[in-house]
């Protein structure tokens, strides 16, 4: 019985791995190509497309357990301790929210013009969206400038400190978002963006999406456990 | 994608010809595995050397305990009671007698060291780094220079570690587990700023903080290696189980990692930046210590043991992967039950994250929540049991070869059958209550988690040696080193479940015995101590026997323990990009083709021609 489940595996292994892993395998080991970045190492070594995309939703599968970290910790802390005060969010939040989620429209946007192969209509959008990302991480400073200013330090309350490290946190994932639209609106503009099908693109925009619902989540975590 | 890379030809890539570009920051994954295990042999060192000076001062501290026992029979002026005085008070003064807080410094550094710099290092970052790619017939990891990034971190993080040596203060002592409030209040130790929990604290949650970093990105890059990688033919379930283990490995560094790695910023917060996420309201020593009220200690020991359970099975798994291979190729048997060992694998390290409330029984938990993380943490002990009997029947009827690295797997089986049972003990809350805290505590995770680790590690470099630097290393030297390591480690470790028994408390650097058995207690101090000095001393013949072995080792064939995984097909050691030319062969058999009925030799080698194995052989596994 389980003899025969392990000899059905392999036979139908290979199919899956066929689809892509041309490269890994022997024959064409050969070089990657471009060469600008990918960090082969210097062997040549062949990275089939869905490998950055593997590598990608697992970083994010790690971002993931520490916003669900800090997100149980708010939780637990507030219902724990009695001294939790219900914080005023910053009304520019929901500004903020409005540019994050139009950037990503705009990203999205861009990158599907990439993909029809007009170059010029996507750099315009993505630039658009760029700078969408940037307004949301001034405006998210103005937050922290408002809270401040009322009162609301990082060590003025334990609802404030959670407000403080969880915007912090997706700030720097999203100033790591917005290095990787710069880097890409760079390739752009040295008319490369379309290397390896618009590779730098997609996976920018992934994150840059998946950072929207991050977002979400953290606003709707401060607003439900006020 | 196929006929674009099809489309390219193949031609020879040389290594970098700067040495620092070749052996200091390479890419290469196989000297990133070198480094990791450089790294974890030196921190092992330190580490080890720490535990005997306080096993010295434990059995000092013993002797002491006795000669007060019998100053308080005596008269206080008469001239032996002076006499016992001069004895205690000269022995006080010798060096091995630390204070209360040195002792727990040095325990606190002793347990991080070994826990995240060896056992977290050495069998993922080391053996995995260098021979998973190998192993699965790949060139590289996916992403070599976020490899280096990995270890660069992590001897970065060693770094700050050791650094809590000298600073002010000296190294922390709030444990392994940097409970606070102890580790998050400098003055709730009872001393100003410049006390153990000062800077050495927050270089402690500093170099954690970096670990976790670097631990999440060797995690991203081994489980992509593993997924996207894998040469033809190379399916999942005719890789050879070391590098299941790793896999399974990589999923619990990323999903455990990245909980500590908050738990240890928040900690950092309350430190330096006023918060209080763990430090609870109404703490006075002298004067009230804190102006606010409400952070909670059980938040944080939640968060440490998610991440800690995980942890323990980040450093038993890879050591179970490899004992599988190993027991399958010199008991020249195909592993027994090579699916149940996978799922066996997947199953312990899934269970592992429903169980981290068996640390906390005593923390004030509700016991309808205890017995439930109980009834989880037995149900480790199923896919546990799976693995040893699987182990047992590897070798039921094998052709065995006892040669150093098969004894040292064995000594593994044995290590984490001896110390598995302890945990069944204290897997349960009712029966916790009593040993939490002792020593049984101790001489169990010592056990389990840390010597069966290590032999996997003495069993992976015995194995691997002769690949990674082409010489064969000392038998006789190897097999001298096992006997009494195995027997001195037994002998450490059962005695502490003794002493716990009897009810010894853990983490107390000095003892009044008035409540115990004094003499037996005093007793097994001093066979621990002494037998402890030993041990540690004879691993001074694995370091003589490695250092002696790269230069005067006779010299390795491709293949000297007629194995089957694809390192065994390359060149000892192996070429830059691994397979002549980035000639990956395709493998065609499964990973444990030993003793095929009918087949020319004893052993299949995976990348073998199909007609190696007989059409008439019966299913290997």
């Amino acid at each position: 019985m389980a003899a025969l489940e392990i000899r059905e595996a392999p036979a139908a292994a290979p199919a899956r791995l066929s689809e892509g892993a041309g490269g890994p395998s022997g024959p064409a080991g050969g070089s990657d190509g471009g060469g600008d970045g990918d960090g082969d190492g210097g062997k040549g070594q062949h990275l089939p497309r869905r490998t950055y995309f593997t590598a990608l939703w697992l970083a994010l599968a790690g971002s993931f357990m520490i916003f669900a970290a800090l997100a149980s910790s708010y939780i637990v802390r507030r219902g724990l301790g009695g001294d939790w005060q219900a914080l005023h969010l910053p009304p520019i939040l929901w500004f903020n929210t409005l540019a994050l989620l139009g950037s990503s429209a705009l990203v999205e946007w861009a990158r599907r013009g990439l993909a029809a192969g007009r170059l010029d209509a996507f750099r315009m959008r993505w630039l658009s969206g760029t700078t969408l990302g940037l307004m949301f991480l001034g405006g998210q400073g103005v937050a922290w400038w408002e809270l401040h200013r009322a009162g609301m330090t990082l060590s003025a309350n334990i609802s404030a400190s959670f407000f403080y490290v969880l915007t912090v946190a997706h700030a720097l994932h999203v100033l790591v978002g917005v290095g990787a639209l710069l880097y890409v609106a760079a390739l752009a503009l040295k008319g490369r963006a379309e290397a390896k099908g618009g590779l730098a693109a997609d996976l920018s925009a992934l994150y840059w999406h998946v950072l929207d619902g991050v977002w979400l989540c953290v606003l709707g975590l401060m607003l439900v456990w006020r | 994608m196929s006929a674009e890379s099809a489309a390219e030809h193949v031609h020879v890539h040389e290594p970098p010809s700067s040495f620092i570009r070749r052996w200091i920051f390479s890419t290469d994954h196989k000297v990133v595995g070198i480094q990791y295990w450089i790294l974890a042999l030196v921190a092992a060192f330190v580490g080890m050397w720490l535990s005997v000076v306080f096993r010295l001062h434990l059995a000092n501290e013993g002797t002491i305990a006795q000669l007060n026992n019998q100053l308080s029979a005596l008269a206080p002026d008469s001239a032996q009671a002076q006499a016992l005085t001069e004895q205690i008070k000269a022995l006080q003064a010798k060096w091995f007698v630390l204070t209360p807080e040195k002792y727990l410094s040095y325990l606190t550094m002793h347990g991080t060291i070994l826990v995240f710099m060896v056992l977290t290092t050495a069998p993922m970052g080391g053996f995995g780094n260098y021979f998973l790619p190998i192993q699965i017939g790949a060139l590289d990891m996916a992403f070599p220079r976020l490899n280096m990034l990995s270890i660069w971190l992590t001897i970065l993080s060693f770094i700050t570690l050791m650094a809590a040596f000298f600073v002010p203060g000296g190294p922390p002592n709030s444990g392994w587990t940097g409970y606070p409030p102890l580790s998050a209040i400098p003055a709730a130790q009872g001393k100003g700023y410049e006390g153990p929990g000062g800077y050495g604290q927050d270089l402690w949650v500093l170099s954690i903080a970096i670990f976790c970093f670097a631990s999440l990105v060797g995690a991203i890059n081994f489980i992509v290696t593993t997924l996207d990688l894998r040469t033809k033919g190379m399916t999942m379930l005719r890789m050879p189980l070391t590098c299941w283990a790793w896999f399974v490995t990589a999923i619990l560094s990323l999903l455990s990692f990245a909980v500590l790695l908050v738990a240890g910023l928040l900690l950092l917060l309350d430190r330096n930046a006023g918060t209080s996420f763990f430090i609870p309201g109404d703490l006075f020593f002298n004067k009230p210590l804190v102006d606010h009220r409400g952070g909670s200690p059980i938040l944080f020991q939640h968060l440490f043991w998610f991440f800690g359970h995980p942890e323990v099975y980040i450093a038993i798994v890879p050591g179970m992967g490899l004992v599988s291979h190993l027991l399958s190729t010199f008991a020249r048997k195909p592993v027994f039950g090579y699916a149940a060992m996978v799922f066996a694998i997947f199953g312990i390290g899934i269970v592992g994250f429903f169980v981290w409330g068996h640390h906390m029984f005593q923390s004030g938990m509700s016991p309808y929540v205890a017995v439930a993380f109980s009834v989880m943490t037995m149900v480790v002990g199923v896919p546990s049991a799976i693995k040893t009997f699987n182990w047992l029947g590897t070798l039921w009827g094998g052709n065995i070869r006892f040669t150093s690295p098969m004894l040292y797997a064995l000594g593994f089986v044995s290590l984490f059958v001896t110390g598995g049972i302890g945990g069944i003990f204290l897997g349960q809350n009712a029966v916790d209550i009593y040993f939490h805290d002792t020593y049984f505590v101790v001489g169990h995770f010592h056990l389990i988690m840390g010597v069966a680790a290590i032999f996997a590690m003495f069993a992976g470099t015995a194995f691997w040696f002769p690949k990674m630097f082409g010489r064969m290393m000392n038998e006789p030297l190897g097999k001298i080193h096992f006997w009494i390591t195995f027997a001195g480690v037994n002998v450490i470790f059962i005695t502490m479940h003794l002493m716990g028994l009897e009810g010894h408390p853990r983490r107390y650097s000095g003892f009044n015995y008035d409540f115990l058995s004094s003499n037996y207690m005093v007793t097994c101090h001093k066979i621990v101590t002494h037998t402890a000095i030993l041990t540690a001393t004879t691993q001074l013949l694995l370091l003589v026997n490695i250092v002696y072995s790269l230069f005067a080792g006779p010299k390795a064939t491709d293949n000297p323990w007629e194995a089957t995984s694809l390192e065994w097909a390359i060149p000892s050691p192996p070429p830059f990009e691994n397979f002549k030319g980035g000639h990956v062969p395709e493998v065609h058999h499964g990973p444990y083709e030993f003793s095929v009925p009918g087949a020319a030799k004893d052993y299949i080698m995976q990348q073998e021609p199909p007609e190696a194995r007989p059409a008439t052989a019966p299913s290997a596994h």
